[in-house]
């Protein structure tokens, strides 16, 4: 992305709590109007980095921008961003109307124009009838919305999420998924939202930073993070990867001819440009990807004989594992129950697995 | 299950619970299991509160002639009182005395409980223990450290005159009203602390930084947040002051002065040199009666102000 795209532009941003490093030489882009989610597990400095957003920690060293403008110098109250806590954090000795009118105080407006933008956003968040409740009346789904309103209100340039679906049950959590969706595209402010829930962040985001001790591994889009990770941890984070080892033979065309250990030769345009033949990679492939069959399929080379080792039956889907010659972890295939399932295959059977073209990535670290 | 189970309980074999009459009494109704909770509690405050208090109401009603009463009831000494103007003049400055040490004391506490509610992250009841060490000793021994302090000779008075910032002794400082309304607020600080650190304690953090974040300032995040939300504590350590202190006879005998006298020295006194039990007994009742209404006044006030700021 291009410097001048950016609106948020964290660079070069490091964090010591004494002398534990919780943000270390993070530097990311976030464009105006894009729902971006910062994913990792807890620890991973996530929540620090939006906490540094909204100015409740400063930086140790490193600069962060937003709308063009420094943060530095700029106490948290005057940041044009709002943020929604993992809490929510209404205030109880006030009403719903107060609690979302709360930071309209600041802006000298007339009580009717208040009102009215008040109920605005009791329309906007479908609770309109809620008005005179106070918090310890109203559930976790209604904090959450009453939070998202009391911030949405005030028309920041930027909304910060820390978390804001984490103490929802399930179903709950997959609604108020697709409205906070929704409702980003209506409003058009740029959201940056922090989640350890992988899925939850490939459903709502534009792009997604993965990140783990404090570092950004990859800031990608969805897909481009699930087919295309950069390295190890992120494929391994973000949904299930089986990993072999293998050496690159050559490179012609855009495709690269990989060795690999228990599957013999693989080609494939998923590498980065950088390598060069004969060097030692990691290659992966994602388990939905590999093809179990009993027989030796045809028409193509991308083929590897095994044997059975377990299986396990999901309902929707079935997960298989299959041993190959010469390497010691079983292979994880995932494959769809298209048709009824005839019980578990036995073990020690011989089964073929295949894979389409440019199934495999080649991950950085060898 | 009925006298046989409790007589074979009696032989040995463990008695399971709820056996027996005042078992099964209990255990049928929640009121009789928490009133037998309270019993001894509610022993205690009969004896010592319920009773004495009737004693008080009946006696306000008689009449004392020398070293004994006439029982028969008139309200002249609820008359007396409203006649004789030293009467009045002494409640009003009582209830005028407490409220200035209460507004001190609150005033001068309520930092410290907000010092260690939120900005004390490790070892937070060694500062508990620390704010409280000066009330392990007697409150006597507090009320003369005091004499010591504003006497005419003592600590202030001396340390000026050598600092050569008077001349002569401060005379105000000791035998004064001031001098009783430095001592409360001294006395019954732990009082105020408390009660306020434990409501300042409880407030969530997050929504302090919610109301930073929605454009506050640190001053009108206070008046708009955490002051709301402490006013439990402010009231109950007002209320904890004010209501002791209104009554106090030590202090104000000790450093008052014929200036700081306060109700409880004349209540004392009718009791003791006066010898008038009735009109002591009277002016307790007047006493307790005003400071009921004023706290609920102040209650009422509170609460619609609360109420008028959100």
């Amino acid at each position: 992305m291009k410097q001048s795209d950016a609106y948020i532009s964290i660079r070069n941003v490091n964090k010591l709590f004494g002398s534990f490093q919780a943000i270390s030489d993070v530097s990311i882009d976030i464009r105006q109007g894009e729902f971006f989610s910062l994913l990792g597990s807890s620890g991973c400095g996530k929540t620090t980095l939006l906490r540094m957003l909204a100015g409740f920690e400063m930086p140790t060293s490193g600069e962060i921008f937003i709308d063009g403008q420094p943060m530095s110098e700029v106490p948290p109250h005057r940041r044009p961003v709002n943020m929604v806590f993992q809490s929510y954090a209404i205030f109880p000795h006030l009403n719903v109307r107060d609690n979302i009118a709360y930071g309209l105080r600041k802006r000298k407006l007339s009580r009717a124009k208040r009102d009215t933008m008040v109920d605005e956003m009791l329309e906007l968040i479908k609770l309109p009838e809620y008005g005179d409740r106070k918090a310890n009346q109203l559930s976790g789904g209604q904090r959450q919305r009453i939070a998202l309103a009391r911030a949405l209100i005030l028309r920041p340039k930027v909304l910060l999420l820390d978390e804001p679906l984490g103490a929802l049950d399930k179903q709950l959590r997959e609604q108020m998924q697709l409205e906070l969706r929704a409702l980003q595209k209506t409003v058009g402010i740029t959201f940056v939202f922090v989640t350890h829930d992988q899925e939850e962040a490939l459903t709502l985001s534009d792009r997604i930073a993965v990140m783990a001790n404090g570092r950004e591994l990859q800031v990608d889009t969805p897909t481009r993070l699930y087919e295309r990770p950069v390295n190890r941890d992120v494929a391994s984070f973000i949904g299930n990867m089986n990993f072999f080892e293998g050496k690159i033979t050559g490179i012609s065309d855009h495709r690269a001819s990989v060795d690999v250990k228990g599957l013999g030769h693989v080609t494939t345009t998923n590498f980065d440009a950088k390598l060069k033949p004969g060097v030692d990679i990691c290659i992966a492939i994602r388990p939905e990807k590999l093809i179990l069959t009993e027989n030796e399929p045809r028409n193509t080379g991308n083929k590897a004989r095994g044997q059975m080792d377990k299986a396990a039956y999901l309902g929707e889907r079935s997960h298989y594992y299959v041993r190959l010659d010469g390497i010691s972890q079983p292979v994880a295939i995932s494959a769809q129950n298209r048709q009824r399932a005839e019980g578990a295959p036995e073990e020690k059977r011989p089964i073929w697995i295949s894979w389409e073209d440019d199934a495999f990535v080649v991950l950085e670290d060898g | 299950m009925s006298g046989e189970s409790a007589t074979s309980a009696n032989s040995g074999s463990p008695k399971p619970p709820g056996t027996g009459r005042l078992g099964r009494l209990l255990q049928r109704s929640e009121a009789a299991r928490g009133l037998s909770l309270l019993s001894p509690t509610l022993l205690i405050m009969f004896i010592g509160v319920a009773v004495p208090f009737g004693i008080l109401i009946v006696m306000s009603f008689w009449t004392q002639i020398g070293f004994g009463f006439d029982t028969s009831p008139t309200v002249a000494n609820y008359e007396n009182f409203g006649e004789r103007p030293i009467y009045g003049a002494l409640l009003k400055r009582s209830l005028w005395m407490s409220s200035a040490a209460t507004a001190a004391t609150v005033l001068l506490c309520y930092p410290m409980a907000y010092f260690v509610a939120f900005h004390i992250h490790r070892n937070k009841m060694i500062w508990i223990v620390l704010i409280t060490l000066p009330f392990w000793t007697s409150y006597l021994l507090r009320v003369f450290a005091w004499k010591v302090v504003l006497g005419y000779e003592g600590v202030i008075n001396s340390a000026l005159m050598t600092l050569g910032l008077i001349k002569a002794p401060l005379e105000f400082l000791l035998y004064s009203q001031s001098a009783v309304v430095i001592t409360l607020a001294h006395a019954w600080a732990a009082f105020a602390i408390l009660p306020m650190y434990v409501s300042l304690e409880k407030i969530d953090k997050s929504l302090l930084e919610a109301a930073t974040d929605l454009g506050d300032g640190p001053v009108r995040r206070f008046l708009r947040i955490t002051l709301p939300l402490s006013m439990p504590g402010v009231i109950s350590a007002s209320l904890l002051i004010f209501i002791p202190t209104t009554g106090d006879y030590i202090t104000p005998a000790l450093l008052g002065g014929p200036d700081g006298a306060m109700i409880g020295n004349l209540i004392q006194k009718q009791f003791g040199a006066i010898n008038n039990w009735p009109m002591g007994a009277t002016l307790s009742i007047i006493l307790m009666l005003s400071i009921a209404a004023i706290a609920l006044v102040f209650m009422f006030v509170t609460n619609f102000v609360r109420k008028r700021i959100s």
